[in-house]
């Protein structure tokens, strides 16, 4: 025996690397190996779909025992308007404007006791018995039109019942010019002007002090625009909430009637005779009571109707349905998803395998996050793949069954999907966050489930008021589903904006935030605990 | 059959768990009962429609039915965690007595702790709503328990509650784990109110309301305008049980046939 050095065994192999990319890697590999987790995560894709399906094909629209077919007009945007009002209008070739004086806004709403007959949208019917009075957003003034057709683009700047003078362009834009209603004591002038693409509303209290209310750009205006005055008035409808399920709605058509004074036009006028014609005589209000009389300088004109863009449970064309509806089936998703990303780290508490990964690892912050990496992609491709496939599937059933769904430009359609997406795959890291932090999957599953869906059915399902309602959906991180609202609140259409309805108190990316906030914080806290407890 | 009994009522006293499930079933009900009662104010819609208070005043039962669906799935699925189970099996072979057993445990329990919890918001909805102008001057009465529906409801929600427990058991028996378990229970108790919003054929409605076990069941706690309801109180329990015997039924199959 000789006296030697000892040579301890080494391995072969170099030392693995130490970088994030393993740590995904790693992570990455535990999620696709584990079989119930990958079905887990087709079931949330697959239960989306086939509820969105379920409910899509048992949808039928029937009024009188026929299958509907209701159409609504569509706004340059791409989003559904209400495009139905009295038009006088002659045809004005190149650059010009008008200029008239409004001396009064007057109208007829619908007696007290009027009900809605079921299934039908308020707004609609023939005017018996109505009453004098205005609504706060009946209208009338001055307006520049592609053409006569329902959903084209226009400008106008007019006087409303309650919202003083406005100019609006294009369904969607509303600008607040003088405050106050308009009588013969104190009317107002209005000027529309056009200039190329470039539409200037102007209003003045005496005629010669003149200001400018808006400016609306309308790409690609044709040359020769039909121009002209118009009055509309909105459907009147009172909804009242009724415990527990359900509302009942009083309402009926109203009309507005209003006169004009020193009708000025300057540029190229080609036919020089005013016609008058109802947009939309088929769609909402009366028509019935639509007159336009010319004696001497004034011009009176009596319309009904609106020129809005179309709400969910509005005055215009009925029971329309956002297109969220078809994502009914995200909520079953979502259960799936959390039970999924609660058991990606419970599991390994469960089995111990925590304390391999974390010798491998020994930056336990680190490993969390790798893991929320993980979990939030695969909810994220699922959630989107589910997303994707349902909702233009269902739109286009629920379409062909006769119902009316509100179509919307694109971008808001992409961000229905994708915000759907993205809400499942931070449920997901909330939910991985909250089950490192409890360790215990029923626990962890519970608290997710309930504090994403359990606010959301008590908000929309008449069991709170509306105020307290709207704070759920604020406080909570329910307050995500804001980000699947496809038809936003409009100040310029009277409607009942409730949770009920589908709308949401904040706008869709700020709900979202509030569920990322809620997601930052706990994996915040399951970061730290983490680090200081024993695993 | 009693020492079964025996054997699950020690196993439930002596760990803490279920205790402090029971603890925050009550304490969570009570308190979203006594959130939504304090939002209500007179008039609620309109003067001419009557708000059902005591219904109101148990709304918190939605939020304690997921804490009792905890402890019901946990007194299963932890033995399968542990490997408890195949002690508790080799002890009492015999594997419908086993889960009669739990399900005879679990029963009571929940049954004491759901009628606290009933009684609980009872009392917040006798003590708040007066306050907020639910007088007699309104046609409100305080609510009390000598009052047939009333009674019904409050007796009902315990009910209600025992059920949801046994619903879960024989779901997490079926499928031992606890987080699928309770994402099933939970599932099916959520979902159903929110697919029948979305779906607008009225009779479709109709009968997924009359289907769902949470709807169906929460039947019982109506005292108002009970013909315009889907279901009429009982049957809707009777619903529910269906629901939980199913489950059950299912759990216990399963436990028949397979390995521990």
């Amino acid at each position: 025996m000789t006296a030697g050095t000892i040579t301890p065994d080494r391995s072969d192999l170099g030392a693995g690397r130490d970088g994030f990319a393993q740590l995904l890697r790693a992570e990455w590999t535990k999620f696709r190996t584990v079989r119930g987790w990958i079905i887990g995560m087709a079931v949330a894709a697959l239960v989306t779909v086939l509820i969105g399906l379920l409910t899509a094909s048992g949808s039928h629209c029937s009024a009188n025992g026929q299958t509907c077919h209701p159409s609504v007009p569509v706004g340059p945007d791409g989003e559904a308007v209400t495009d139905s009002f009295y038009f006088v209008h002659q045809p004005l070739a190149g650059n010009g404007s008008i200029t008239v004086q409004v001396t009064s806004l007057t109208g007829v709403i619908p007696p007290l006791t009027a009900r809605a007959p079921a299934g039908q949208g308020q707004g609609q019917g023939p005017l018996t018995g109505g009453r004098p009075g205005v609504q706060p957003w009946t209208k009338a003034g001055i307006i520049v039109k592609e053409n006569t057709s329902q959903g084209s683009a226009y400008a106008a700047i007019m006087v409303t019942g309650a919202h003083g003078v406005r100019m609006q362009y294009n369904y969607t834009h509303d600008k607040a010019g003088l405050a106050g209603g308009v009588s013969a004591a104190s009317p107002r002038w209005l000027r529309l002007t056009r200039s190329g693409d470039t539409l200037t509303g102007e209003e003045s209290a005496d005629g010669t002090h003149w200001t400018t209310v808006g400016t609306a750009h309308l790409a690609g205006l044709p040359a020769t625009v039909q121009a002209g005055l118009f009055a509309a008035s909105p459907g009147y409808s009172q909804i009242t909430q009724q415990h527990f399920g359900g509302e009942t709605g009083t309402g009926g058509p109203t009309h507005a009637t209003a006169a004009f004074d020193q009708v000025r036009l300057q540029g190229t006028w080609p036919s020089g005779a005013w016609r008058a014609e109802a947009v939309g005589a088929s769609g909402a209000g009366d028509s019935s009571l639509d007159e336009f009389k010319q004696a001497g300088g004034t011009f009176t004109v009596s319309g009904s109707g609106d020129i809005a863009p179309e709400v969910v449970g509005s005055a215009g064309a009925g029971p329309g349905q956002p297109i969220e509806r078809t994502l009914a089936g995200a909520f079953a998703g979502l259960i799936a998803v959390i039970v999924v990303a609660t058991m990606f780290i419970t599991a390994e508490y469960r089995r111990g395998l925590i304390r391999t990964t974390l010798a491998a690892s020994p930056r336990r912050g680190r490993v969390l996050v790798a893991k929320a990496i993980v979990i939030g992609s695969v909810a994220f491709v699922a959630g989107l793949v589910a997303a994707a496939v349902a909702l233009p599937l269902d739109t286009r059933i629920l379409r062909a069954n006769g119902n009316l769904l509100l179509p919307v430009g694109s971008l808001t359609e992409l961000r229905v999907i994708v915000g759907t997406a993205a809400l499942l795959a931070v449920a997901a890291v909330l939910a991985l966050a909250v089950g490192a932090v409890l360790r215990r999957s029923a626990a962890a599953v519970t608290a997710g489930i309930v504090a994403i869906v359990l606010p959301y059915i008590l908000a929309t399902a008449y069991v709170l008021p509306t105020g307290p309602s709207q704070w759920l959906l604020r406080l909570t991180p329910a307050a995500a589903f804001a980000i699947q609202q496809s038809i936003p609140q409009y100040p310029q259409v009277s409607n009942d904006y409730t949770p009920v309805f589908g709308y949401y108190p904040l706008a869709p990316w700020a709900g979202f935030a509030v569920l990322c906030a809620y997601a930052t914080l706990a994996l915040g806290l399951a970061v730290v605990r983490l680090r200081r407890r024993d695993a | 059959m009693r020492q079964a009994l025996h054997a699950e009522w020690t196993k439930l006293r002596t760990t803490p768990g279920p205790g402090w499930l029971l603890v925050a079933a009550i304490a969570l009900t009570v308190a979203l009962s006594a959130m939504v009662v304090a939002a209500a104010h007179y008039p609620f819609a309109g003067p001419d429609q009557v708000l059902d208070l005591t219904k109101l005043s148990l709304s918190g039962i939605q939020l304690g039915q997921a804490l009792v669906a905890i402890l019901a799935v946990l007194v299963i699925s932890n033995e399968y965690h542990t490997g408890m189970i195949r002690t508790t099996l080799t002890a009492i072979p015999r594997r419908p007595t086993v889960l009669a057993a739990k399900a005879a445990i679990v029963s009571g329990v929940v049954l004491a702790a759901g009628a606290i919890a009933a009684l609980g918001c009872l009392l917040v909805g006798r003590l708040i709503p007066p306050g907020h102008g639910f007088t007699t001057a309104h046609g409100y009465s305080a609510l009390s328990l000598t009052d047939g529906p009333t009674l019904r409801a409050v007796a009902g929600s315990a009910l209600y509650l025992t059920l949801i427990a046994l619903l879960s058991l024989g779901a997490a028996t079926a499928v031992r784990d606890s987080a699928t378990a309770i994402g099933i229970v939970l599932g099916l108790l959520y979902l159903f109110p929110i697919l029948t919003q979305a779906v607008t054929n009225p009779h479709w409605q109709r009968h997924l309301k009359q289907l769902a076990p949470m709807t169906a069941g929460l039947a019982i706690q109506a005292t108002t305008n009970l013909r315009s309801l889907p279901i009429s109180p009982w049957a809707g329990l009777g619903v529910l049980a269906a629901w939980a015997t199913a489950a059950l039924l299912a759990g216990g199959l399963l436990l028949h046939l397979r390995d521990a």
